[in-house]
């Protein structure tokens, strides 16, 4: 559930392949296996890995073959060749060709667990320096939650009345519901809202790396700590730590986080100090986690902690009195970014934008508004401007059954060719009386 | 192995060689203080010539956890095999011991645990430690637990044998609170 390091383990021997596979899983790896180098590159059409261990000699496709076409497939993935001794010259020749180092067989335990660490931390290192522009780059546009529905009004309710508190807060909400904006407003309103507002997207962390981001570490407590740094609860003290998408966090960090919020201290990764600080924890999810603590893969006594006070976002489909308010928020906001005239939106438009369903929430409606002021040319936003006019519609999802299959792609092919049925039957391949039984089988009517 | 689940015990018994009975009844104790659970000392268990490797003159752990669990059925929550034998897994040179991950079965190896292995002169107390630190290590792992990145946390990685004495012979406190959880969760 949290994202682990992948490892995938190439080898026609089975007893090579689960030994290494359970010593892996002792350091916590994802593990995956191949007993062929055909049916590797057939997985790396569909899956991705942080490390391949692929062995140089085997019966069909060879380790080199194999490693060339993976490289293809998926360049960012490190290759560890194995080899037998008698091997080795070839081994070599993978380096030149792009592997990432060769291991003996059988391993030295200390090489190979170095050769892991190695190319784990260097991956960590290109995420830290990810992460870091991100903190950068996070704009500090205080964005207002903005909703007329009864939903949203309750919110608002809940967050003027949790905000001056010290209460952990659960937020929870499909993605794109603004779960994040709902954390800023309560550290806004409170008397904390001089001090930092920190946040930090568990989900998108290895387990590893999350550790460290929250907790920090002491220079020298891993291979590639080479200097003390600071986790965000530290930056977060006297302020609010955002977690967001704490659903996805490792059972492991789940007790860290536990004790943190019980002792309000906890000590740095290889440190000896206690560190206390002074935080408030908002946090937020869109899994379901009543589900997750059933399956064990939650923490009930975290969740207890966490969800002392809740706030549900309910999804912008279930609040369709709150997208023109919002469609308009973002134009105002959009058109001052861009140094643009302030743009009204058409009727058609508006009835588009209401009949939509937004699987991606207020997150889509904002990213579709400013695509339609990017694109249009008006002075309008009309439904061309709208990826979802008549045109492009989004299909709705389809149907399983082949007859319901076959109602629905006659109702688009008749409105696509605004039910000229002699066009409409070219399309379909069938001749117009076809067309015609196939209508009235299926009680298709002409719109509006 | 559902009948053993009810049980809430460990069982230790040595594997293929004869161990020490001062040895087995000071880790039952040590295992009690740690875990909080009773032990068992059992009956030492022959393992077949199968799982002597004769080119690499060792014994494959996973055969004898293989052989463990479909020839032994213990009554038990877990059970430790402890072993003279130098052991091995097919892709790695040696192991200090090996556990089925959130299984029943663990064995450990003494045989580079002896400071004469490194060709120090003979120190009771630290063989012993050794000895303490690899099963909680095993043990831990047979509950579920993956290593731990906290040096001295008996679940670190012990690679070499520098790592193991490096590292304290109880779980850090993240460890132990995942130890308590997995075994109330295994019951
Ligand atoms: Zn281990
Ligand atoms: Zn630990």
């Amino acid at each position: 559930m949290n994202k682990k390091t992948r490892i995938l383990i190439v080898d026609d021997e089975t007893a090579i392949r689960e030994s290494l596979k359970d010593w892996l899983l002792e350091d916590g790896y994802t593990i995956d296996l191949a007993s062929c180098g055909e049916d590797a590159v057939a997985m790396a059409e569909k899956k991705n890995w942080d490390i391949i261990l692929l062995d140089l000699k085997m019966p069909g496709m060879d380790g080199l073959e194999t490693m060339e076409k993976l490289k293809e497939a998926r360049p960012e993935t490190e290759i560890l060749m194995m080899t037998a001794f008698a091997t080795i010259d070839t081994a070599v020749k993978a380096i030149k060709q792009g592997a990432f180092d060769y291991l003996v067989k059988p391993f030295d335990p200390d090489e190979v667990d170095m050769q892991i660490k190695k190319i784990v931390n260097h991956k960590q290192l290109v995420m830290e320096n990810i992460l870091l522009r991100q903190q950068l780059e996070e704009k500090s546009r205080y964005d207002e939650i903005i909703g007329r529905s009864d939903a949203m009004q309750e919110i608002f309710d809940l967050i003027s009345r949790v905000a001056p508190t010290d209460s952990t807060v659960l937020i929870t909400g499909e993605s794109g519901t603004g779960k994040e904006l709902v954390a800023q407003a309560i550290h806004g309103n409170s008397r904390r809202c001089y001090m930092p507002f920190i946040a930090v997207n568990c989900g998108a962390l290895p387990d590893s790396l999350l550790e460290s981001e929250l907790f920090g570490y002491e220079k020298g407590a891993f291979t590639g700590a080479e200097y003390t740094k600071k986790g965000r609860f530290e930056l977060a003290d006297k302020g609010t730590l955002f977690l967001d998408e704490i659903g996805d966090i490792s059972l492991k960090t789940q007790v860290d986080l536990l004790r943190v919020l019980q002792q309000r201290e906890f000590r740095r990764l290889g440190g000896q100090d206690l560190i206390n600080v002074d935080v408030r924890i908002l946090a937020a999810t869109n899994r379901n986690l009543q589900n997750a603590i059933k399956e064990k893969r939650f923490r009930d006594d975290l969740y207890y902690r966490l969800n002392v006070i809740s706030i549900h976002i309910p999804p912008l489909r279930d609040r369709k009195e709150d997208i023109e308010l919002l469609s308009e928020a973002f134009i105002r906001r959009y058109c001052i970014e861009m140094n643009k005239e302030e743009r009204k939106i058409t009727p058609n438009a508006k009835k588009l934008l209401q009949d939509y369903s937004w699987p991606g929430n207020v997150r889509e409606l904002e990213n579709i508004i400013e695509r339609a002021l990017v694109i249009g040319r008006g002075d309008k936003i009309t439904e061309e401007d709208l990826p979802f006019s008549k045109k492009t519609a989004p299909l709705p999802p389809l149907p399983k059954s082949l007859k319901l299959m076959e109602k629905v792609h006659i109702e688009r092919v008749l409105s696509e060719n605004d039910w000229n049925i002699s066009r409409s039957a070219q399309d379909l391949g069938v001749d117009r009386q076809t067309l015609y039984n196939k209508i009235e089988k299926y009680h298709i009517k002409k719109e509006d | 192995m559902i009948s053993s689940i009810s049980s809430n015990h460990i069982i230790i018994a040595p594997i293929g060689s004869v161990i020490k009975d001062s040895i087995l009844t000071q880790l039952a104790e040590f295992i009690y203080d740690r875990c909080g659970l009773e032990c068992r000392i059992e009956a030492r268990v022959e393992i077949p010539d199968t799982c002597h490797n004769k080119i690499r003159g060792q014994y494959d752990s996973k055969e004898i956890l293989k052989y463990l669990i479909s020839h032994s059925h213990p009554k038990s929550l877990k059970f430790i095999g402890i072993t003279e034998l130098d052991l091995f897994v097919p892709i790695l040179k040696y192991v200090y011991g090996l556990s089925q991950i959130n299984g029943q079965f663990a064995v450990i190896s003494l045989h580079r645990l002896y400071p004469g292995f490194y060709n120090d002169p003979p120190n009771p107390n630290l063989f012993f430690s050794r000895i303490q630190k690899t099963t909680l290590h095993e043990l831990g792992h047979a509950f579920g637990l993956t290593h731990c990145r906290e040096k001295k946390c008996v679940m670190y990685s012990s690679i070499r044998i520098a790592d193991t004495d490096m590292k304290e012979s109880s779980f850090c406190s993240t460890c132990f609170e995942l130890f308590k959880w997995h075994r109330e969760n295994a019951k």
